[in-house]
């Protein structure tokens, strides 16, 4: 039995909601460690679906991209794999060798690039630590009585996440280690093309570009991919306060480490309407004249944010000293 | 109210009726003995539990892992009951099934989207208050303008012929009258429901719905592959269902609160853009949208008490909004609140999904308003229009000051 929790995350500041504290990390395979991640007030923490990713900003600075591989009927952690690279910058090197239990890292999103379509079958292929958005995918196949299968190669079979928690789906997983069997027979496993199936692949860039050509044949937009890659994301995310000039009202507004934009517009006089205040509703859309958003909510893709136009001051702040916004 | 004992330890039992005729009169009292009854209270007359308080309403709304929705957002149990139509694939469904079609219409009604819809709504706000105006000032205000407007430019949107539309408004009445139990308000409903959702399900059809609309979106996203053929009607039905009414109440909730707060349409006059935080206030103060059901998928606590799993959780969104405990003078519409947090539009992952077409309809009709009109004022008694769900006019006489 569990307690229904007094909402106070209506009345947090922005800033809370834009953390999570590690509250667990075990290895599960060579170079590969789970992190989980709770709110620092032990509250809910945001709606998720599969596919969905986190931006974590770690204790040194830097913003890293990870999939959410665990339960969302659990509201209360987040559970994030992560693969040491051989050649990181400092992303999951550090994650490795330092982040512990305790720590507090940004939070960013949840946001989902790479969502399930209803279907009644599914193909999956992963490969390495691209299992991980396609865990939860699984567990949703499973849960809807769909059909499916996994094609889940890697280098050796001791580098492989989750085999424990897959063995229980029998024969509908393939583990295809390539010290083992070599590379993926992808055709084999795909079969003929057909309507109907869609395939979600997420893995290293050959991986992927293989599965594209295999599928060829199938219909458009069957494929459903994720690179996943450890690239680097725009400027480092400040950890200092910056300047929002509220264009329309004329006034300029310091925005310290520990308030939310919105707070801090609020505490000038100027009221912007919001609801969720989580970046998930959309309410407080704000438009930017000039400056570089930091974009922590759920709603704006990619193109979205390249735009630069707009952002949800609930719990998007700055990369740049100063944000001019249409207040 | 009789509190008396109760089934379930620490729950203090009322056996008010929530949607009998005096309480849908005025509803504020009710609200006020359950808010302070307690955290929990067993109502006995419909065998349901309720929540009345800001904090357990809000909790409920956005634990949809505790306080499910598939099994009816309304007294009737899905779980043992059949429903009157086939249930919503938005409201009336949880995760994993809620997924594809809450994304696909949440980018449909998403801000971003509704820009082009802006300067095409605020000409078409000015056109129908300067045609109000040019026949008098003095007026029904129900179906002179909460009715017209949304009326004039949601189906557009939306994308459905002109034949039928004054369908909408009596099969949203009744849509929301059903989530209440089957009372005389649902029987007077009844008979019409195979004609009115005949109409409505030919209007869902692709070939019925014009290129440029919310519909058509969502075919397209059919075409996409992001739900399935099967699921684009439903979600056409879901904004003809929920997508007038609602509108239309909050509209003339608003226009009664400035009739009856001059100070306030003062406010908004000298600085028309108060006009989004101002509806929002009136959301909140009215709560078009006054409760939705959810059932317990296990055992919860709230308060000192134990809801036992599969029990139907009466959430009264209109009391929590109303609740000192997180409101300051909860009574008063004020212009100067910020209503931010307010849970007449839900909360959590089912939060209306078309809150920020609502938000633009009433912007542009109040920025019309409040471009032309220097006062508003009651000519008439209003008359209330009861429903089970809905808190509504049926009129609402005002007289306008014109510059």
């Amino acid at each position: 039995m569990l307690t229904v929790e007094q909402s106070s995350r209506t009345r947090r500041s922005g800033v809370d909601r834009t953390t999570v504290r590690v509250v667990g990390k075990t290895p599960v395979a060579d170079g590969v460690v789970t992190l989980t991640l709770a709110a620092p007030d032990g509250g809910r923490l945001p709606d998720w679906t599969p596919g969905a990713h986190v931006d974590l900003t770690l204790d040194n600075g830097l913003t890293r991209q990870y999939s959410l591989c665990g339960d969302r009927w659990d509201a209360h952690t987040y559970r994030v794999g992560v693969l040491l690279e051989p050649t990181s910058r400092g992303g999951s090197r550090h994650v490795h060798e330092s982040l512990a239990p305790g720590h507090v890292v940004g939070l960013g999103g949840p946001r989902n690039a790479f969502p399930l379509v209803p279907a009644e079958s599914y193909l999956f292929v992963a490969g390495g630590i691209g299992i991980t958005p396609l865990l939860p995918m699984i567990a949703q196949a499973e849960l809807l009585g769909a059909d499916w299968r996994l094609l889940y190669g890697g280098r050796q079979r001791s580098s492989m996440a989750f085999l424990d928690e897959l063995a229980v789906h029998g024969d509908r997983v393939l583990v295809r280690p390539q010290d083992e069997f070599g590379l993926l027979d992808l055709p084999g496993f795909l079969g003929a093309p057909r309507a109907g199936t869609p395939v979600y692949g997420c893995g290293p860039g050959p991986l992927l570009s293989a599965l594209e050509r295999a599928c060829l044949g199938w219909p458009a937009r069957a494929l459903h991919t994720e690179r996943f890659v450890a690239a680097e994301r725009g400027a480092p995310v400040r950890t200092t306060a910056f300047e929002v000039e509220l264009h329309r009202s004329g006034r300029t507004v310091t925005v310290t480490p520990d308030v939310s934009v919105l707070e801090a517009i609020s505490a000038a006089g100027v009221e912007v309407l919001s609801s969720c205040r989580q970046g998930t509703c959309g309410t407080c859309e704000t438009t930017v004249l000039a400056g570089q958003p930091d974009h922590r909510d759920s709603l704006l893709d990619d193109d979205a944010r390249a735009a630069g136009d707009c952002m949800y001051p609930c719990v998007s702040r700055s990369s740049s000293d100063r944000l001019v916004l249409d207040l | 109210m009789t509190l008396t004992h109760s089934p379930v330890a620490d729950v203090p039992v009322s056996d008010v009726d929530p949607f009998s005729h005096e309480v849908l009169e005025d509803p504020l009292p009710m609200h006020e003995e359950l808010r302070e009854a307690g955290p929990v209270v067993h109502l006995s007359r419909y065998d349901v539990f309720a929540v009345a308080r800001y904090a357990e309403v809000h909790a409920a709304l956005v634990d949809w892992q505790r306080f499910q929705s598939a099994a009816g957002v309304g007294l009737s149990n899905f779980r043992t009951e059949e429903p009157w139509r086939p249930p919503s694939l938005l409201l009336e469904a949880d995760p994993p099934r809620h997924d594809a079609p809450r994304r696909v219409l949440g980018a449909v009604l998403g801000p971003r989207s509704l820009r082009r819809l802006r300067d095409a709504w605020s000409a078409d706000a000015e056109q129908l208050v300067d045609a109000v105006l040019a026949e008098g000032t003095e007026f029904d205000a129900v179906p002179t303008l909460a009715q017209a407007f949304p009326l004039r430019v949601f189906p557009d949107a939306v994308g459905i012929g002109q034949d039928g539309r004054e369908n909408l408004l009596p099969y949203g009445d009744h849509a929301f009258n059903a989530f209440g139990p089957s009372n005389d308000l649902v029987a007077k409903g009844t008979h019409r429901v195979p004609e009115l959702s005949g109409w409505v399900g030919e209007q869902c059809a692709r070939e019925a719905l014009s290129g440029d609309g919310f519909g058509a979106a969502i075919w397209a996203a059919a075409d996409r592959g992001e739900i399935t053929p099967q699921q684009a009607p439903l979600m056409v039905r879901s904004l003809l269902t929920a997508g007038v009414d609602t509108t239309v109440h909050a509209l003339s909730a608003i226009l009664y609160a400035f009739a009856t707060h001059p100070d306030q349409w003062a406010r908004l006059v000298a600085d028309p853009s108060l006009a989004r935080g101002a509806f929002d206030e009136a959301v909140r103060w009215e709560s078009p949208v006054q409760t939705f059901f959810r059932t317990t998928t296990t055992d919860v606590r709230i308060g000192d008490a134990v809801v036992p799993e599969g029990h139907k959780v009466l959430m009264f969104l209109a009391a929590a909004n109303r609740d000192p405990r997180r409101w300051t003078d909860p009574d008063r519409f004020d212009l100067g609140r910020d209503p931010s947090g307010h849970v007449g539009f839900g909360m959590g992952l089912h939060q209306c999904v078309g809150q920020h077409v609502a938000r633009l309809e009433a912007e542009a009709v109040l920025t019309a308003l409040a471009r032309r009109v220097r006062s508003i004022e009651l000519a008439g008694p209003p008359r209330r229009h009861h429903n089970n769900t809905l808190r509504a006019w049926d009129s609402l006489p005002v007289r306008l000051g014109v510059v």
